[in-house]
């Protein structure tokens, strides 16, 4: 039977390496998708991903199971990524469509594309909304921002996210709300009715919107 | 007029139950309320069908895959962190760390304090054996319970407990404990 995290992280405490490198797998590339979608920054995302499993690393002594483990692990990449976007210590890469087309070298980050292999075309319309997506996301204020990635793509529960942000559940869903009809209007492109999801999506006046 | 105040108070009242209810997390009684509103106001419903066509975009964003250095970049991380173990990292419970912390205080207080023999050439000896007699009579480390009683550590007396050495002077002998 799989051991929980809390479990895990206990063994980790009682000296288990092993039980840690479980969790590294485990958590890895959800963090590093929430940190880049905090800070739009490859090379920033996988520093503080590290940083996350530093602490918890550090910590591992005085481990004590208070909350979930997602909890507690996602409430130090959040407060990591905010100081982060606060201090604005690391520069802002912008994706631009030109970078992911004409040059070999990879700035652009790792996709992970279905089996089929895609036309040329199929992939260009996925970069364009999955740009446009990451910038609207981008556009809101952080906190707005964590509870969005948070209940999107982590799927935490309320409770487990307001414990994270420090506001009360229904301040969280306030912010939800309020974060998602932002996302509504820009997103305007992506979320009309009329959208083909196969051609580049446009904006009000017709023209491509990336 | 008076309708439609109404009408955009009770849209408020749903608006910060939308998401928990696109969730399918809302209560019964809240759910119904919303479904209600949705019922007769087209513009939340035209809201809550464009946040489920959001979340369907939304799911639209790709993950990305961390570097292939990642594992043996966090790993040379960690082999850099300094040995931070103390001795304090040995102590299962702060309630022994405290103990124990009570304990090193008070020998260090007992060892400092002025020996009840006057006698220069035998202070050393007195001394050492006043501290021999101390710690064999630490019942306290055998007892840790009573170190955590703070009635008995604040009253206690460690002075009194001392065993007059042959010859010393009494001036600051045992003294009557309470």
């Amino acid at each position: 039977m799989a051991r929980t995290d809390v479990q895990l992280m206990l063994d980790v405490k009682a000296g288990d390496e092993q039980s840690f490198e479980l969790l590294l797998r485990k958590y890895r590339t959800p963090l590093v998708n929430f940190l880049y979608r905090m800070v739009r920054d490859t090379a920033v995302a996988e520093d503080l991903a590290q940083e996350v499993f530093l602490r918890v690393y550090r910590a591992r002594q005085q481990y004590a199971p208070s909350a979930k483990f997602t909890t507690w692990m996602f409430r130090i990449a959040t407060n990591l990524a905010l100081n982060s976007v606060r201090d604005n210590r690391h520069r802002q890469m912008e994706i631009s469509m030109d970078q992911s087309v004409d040059t070999g070298e990879n700035e652009q980050p790792a996709l992970e594309v279905p089996d089929r292999a895609p036309s040329v075309e199929q992939e260009l319309v996925a970069r364009c909304r999955a740009e446009l997506i990451l910038k609207a996301i981008h556009s809101l204020p952080e906190k707005q921002r964590a509870a969005v990635l948070l209940h999107k793509y982590q799927e935490l529960d309320y409770d487990e996210i307001a414990r994270v942000l420090e506001c009360s559940e229904s301040a969280l869903k306030s912010l939800l709300f309020r974060a998602y009809e932002t996302l509504r209007v820009e997103l305007a492109p992506l979320v009309s009715p009329t959208v083909r999801v196969d051609r580049v999506p446009v904006d009000r006046s017709g023209q491509p919107a990336c | 007029m008076f309708g439609k105040d109404s009408n955009e108070k009770r849209c408020a009242t749903i608006e910060s139950k939308l998401v928990e209810y696109l969730d399918g997390r809302a209560h019964p009684a809240e759910r119904h309320a919303v479904e209600q509103h949705l019922s007769v106001c087209a513009s939340c419903r035209l809201r809550a069908e464009e946040f489920r066509a959001l979340w369907g975009a939304l799911d639209d964003l790709p993950p990305i895959s961390p570097s292939p250095a990642f594992d043996a970049s966090l790993r040379a991380r960690i082999a850099a962190e300094p040995a931070r173990r103390s001795f304090w990292d040995w102590m299962p419970s702060p309630r022994l760390a405290f103990a124990v912390t009570t304990l090193i205080v008070m020998s260090a207080w007992l060892s400092s304090s002025p020996s009840v023999t006057t006698n220069p050439s035998g202070m050393g000896q007195a001394i050492q054996a006043n501290k021999v007699t101390v710690e064999s009579d630490f019942g306290m480390i055998r007892d840790l319970p009573v170190l955590e009683n703070f009635d008995v550590v604040s009253k206690f007396d460690a002075l009194s407990e001392l065993p007059v050495s042959p010859g010393a002077s009494t001036t600051e002998g045992t003294k009557e404990t309470r």
